[in-house]
């Protein structure tokens, strides 16, 4: 028998377990890229038909009297001009703003957004001063997006990567169908938060409604408060030095290191006992419900 | 999916009709079909007011004798009071097919509408001493003109935007709904009730009665039942989620109170403002800032959470 050997780990997967996110048993191909901007162009973050900006030219967008669609054309207009830092004002909680920007960019929302907001984004920083409504961030890539006050329900639904962080109270469904990247809730979560969640970690700083994790594929969710209840097949689990050092550091980004330090936080993860659900025998399936 | 949304002055009256108005036609995308407010406002000690309606809105294209029956209905309804000792001190007639009376009448308001209702094609869409009921087929802007809704002051108001999934598109089924026969209670809810037959069945047993197959109408027949039995509001509220099946989210004015309860799955939303002097609230934020054009802290209530505010 051919015994398997492998070669040295590239410096993408030296960061990756430095950072601790290969520490859970998961199989098939991670999704997560890495970027160190002291790398240069060509090892780090780039988009194919990426505008080219400059984050010192900056640009503002006054949203008051202007449609989602023409707030969203300009923003694309001002990065094709170069702009790599735009402030966008009086949003006024509209749908759909801020949607599809696939580049990287400082944007800056002073003011709340309605449903959709940051969707379908790949590579910008979002920093948002009010609140946001349902479905913030649905479907994102990479990138950041930093909320100061409260988030609807359906909070990155579906992301696949970046760092979704909202410093208030989040609705439920927090997470839902969540694919990777990082949700941070500063405050409490909702029901059916990180419901049929498949891969990405997620931090809730406060408390969290009924079913945490329910039918969770795989991921991982830590919790510093209580949840109402555990969903079906979300189990407690230990944690490991290196998620708490993770922990610790993404938490201190944000500054939202709570006051009782990271000793706060759980771990919970997926049983995997769904997986073979189709396997079982009624009484099993009972035993597994 | 519906638009709803309420709100609430703590201090004192306020033009609800047009704050309603512009709440609800920011919530136009979320449902054309038909438009309706329940606003309160204030009459004198012993007058009443009553919004009735003594033909569909469609009838008035399809039925080429409906202005001589609705003539011929309100002379009865004119009648009516009459006989049973009310005093008419106004009537107007908004629309070709709706009216509204203000009257005195000192005897038990609950039969007054039920010998109303049995005129063919009438149908009392709000009767109270705060309560006005107005819908029509429209966006908020179509109805509230047509009603003259823009100078109506007072303190609390809900209102609906449908569209219409499960029942017709016309007034009957349009909300807000009025729960009969209680002065002054009216229902507007966002979602769907899934054990709608098994509990409208229950309510008829114990003698309630449906204008129209809207799931929504329950939730008010329901609320009324609830009221009789002499629960509070709240308890109501809280008692509904345990009984009423579904994903909804529902709210409900009385005289002093507006009251809100969402279902057990979180699945219809809801946005929350809480000022000092106002609370409003609404399925979109975008309705908030209508009536509050500035930055404000708003969250999501969550699932089974019931909310009642006074005025």
């Amino acid at each position: 028998m051919a015994t398997l050997t492998r070669s040295a780990p590239t410096e993408q997967e030296r960061i990756s377990h430095e950072m601790g996110m290969h520490t859970e048993p998961l199989k098939g191909r991670s999704i997560e890229k890495f970027f160190d901007i002291d790398l240069g162009e060509e090892h780090g973050f780039s988009l194919p038909d990426a505008y080219d900006v400059d984050f010192n030219k900056r640009a503002e967008i006054d949203a008051s009297n202007m449609t989602p669609n023409a707030v969203n054309l300009r923003i694309r207009e001002l990065m094709q001009e170069g702009c790599g830092s735009i402030v966008l004002k009086n949003p006024g909680a509209k749908h759909s703003i801020a949607v599809g920007i696939l580049n990287r960019l400082n944007l800056i929302i002073d003011g709340s957004l309605g449903y959709f907001g940051c969707g379908l984004i790949d590579g910008p920083n979002v920093r948002i001063s009010g609140r946001v409504g349902w479905s913030c961030a649905e479907n994102m890539m990479s990138g950041t997006i930093l909320i100061e006050k409260n988030a609807g329900s359906q909070f990155g639904a579906a992301i696949r990567g970046g760092d979704l962080v909202c410093r208030g109270n989040v609705g439920s469904r927090t997470g839902i169908d969540m694919k990777g990247g990082t949700i941070i809730v500063g405050g409490d979560t909702g029901a059916f938060t990180g419901f049929m969640m498949q891969r990405g970690r997620m931090i809730i700083c406060g408390n969290a409604g009924k079913n945490l994790g329910d039918s969770m594929y795989d991921g991982t969710i830590y919790i510093a408060g209580e949840p109402a209840s555990l969903g079906v097949d979300a189990v407690w689990t230990e944690m490991s030095d290196l998620e708490r050092a993770w922990l610790e550091r993404k938490l201190s980004m944000y500054d939202l290191l709570p006051a009782g330090g990271i000793d706060r936080f759980r771990k919970i993860a997926a049983g995997k006992q769904l997986w073979n659900y189709d396997n079982l025998e009624p009484t099993e399936k009972k035993l597994v419900l | 999916m519906c638009g709803i949304a309420g709100l609430i002055h703590r201090d004192g009256a306020s033009a609800v009709g047009s704050e309603m108005t512009a709440m609800l036609q920011s919530l136009r995308h979320r449902g054309p079909d038909s438009t309706g407010f329940a606003v309160y406002g204030a009459t004198a000690p012993d007058e009443y007011v009553m919004r009735l309606k003594l033909a569909e809105q469609e009838d008035m294209t399809t039925d080429h004798h409906i202005r001589e029956k609705i003539k011929q209905r309100q002379a009865e309804v004119d009648k009516r009071l009459s006989e049973l000792g009310a005093h008419l001190i106004e009537a107007s007639e908004p629309t070709p097919y709706a009216f509204r009376y203000r009257l005195r009448y000192p005897g038990d308001t609950r039969k007054l509408a039920a010998e109303i209702e049995q005129i063919d094609g009438a149908e009392v869409l709000s009767f109270g001493s705060a309560l006005e009921l107005i819908k029509d087929l429209g966006d908020a802007t179509q109805v509230s003109e047509q009603y003259g809704l823009k100078g109506f002051n007072g303190t609390h108001a809900i209102g609906h935007t449908r569209m219409a999934t499960e029942s017709d598109v016309d007034i009957r089924s349009a909300h807000p709904y009025w729960a009969y026969p209680y002065n002054d209670i009216a229902v507007v809810h966002n979602g769907q009730i899934t054990n709608y037959w098994i509990m409208r069945r229950e309510m008829e047993r114990l003698g309630h009665r449906f204008m129209s197959s809207c799931d929504s109408e329950l939730l008010a027949v329901y609320t009324a039942n609830n009221l009789e039995q002499g629960a509070t509001l709240e308890d109501s509220l809280k008692a509904s989620l345990n009984e009423i099946d579904g994903v909804f989210t529902y709210l409900v004015a009385t005289d002093k109170e507006l009251g809100m309860a969402k279902d057990s799955m979180a699945a219809k939303p809801m946005v929350l403002y809480e000022g000092d002097n106002l609370v409003a609230l609404a399925s979109e934020e975008v309705a908030i800032r209508a009536v509050v054009p500035r930055e404000i802290d708003t969250s999501d209530p969550y699932d089974e959470e019931v909310r009642v505010w006074q005025r």
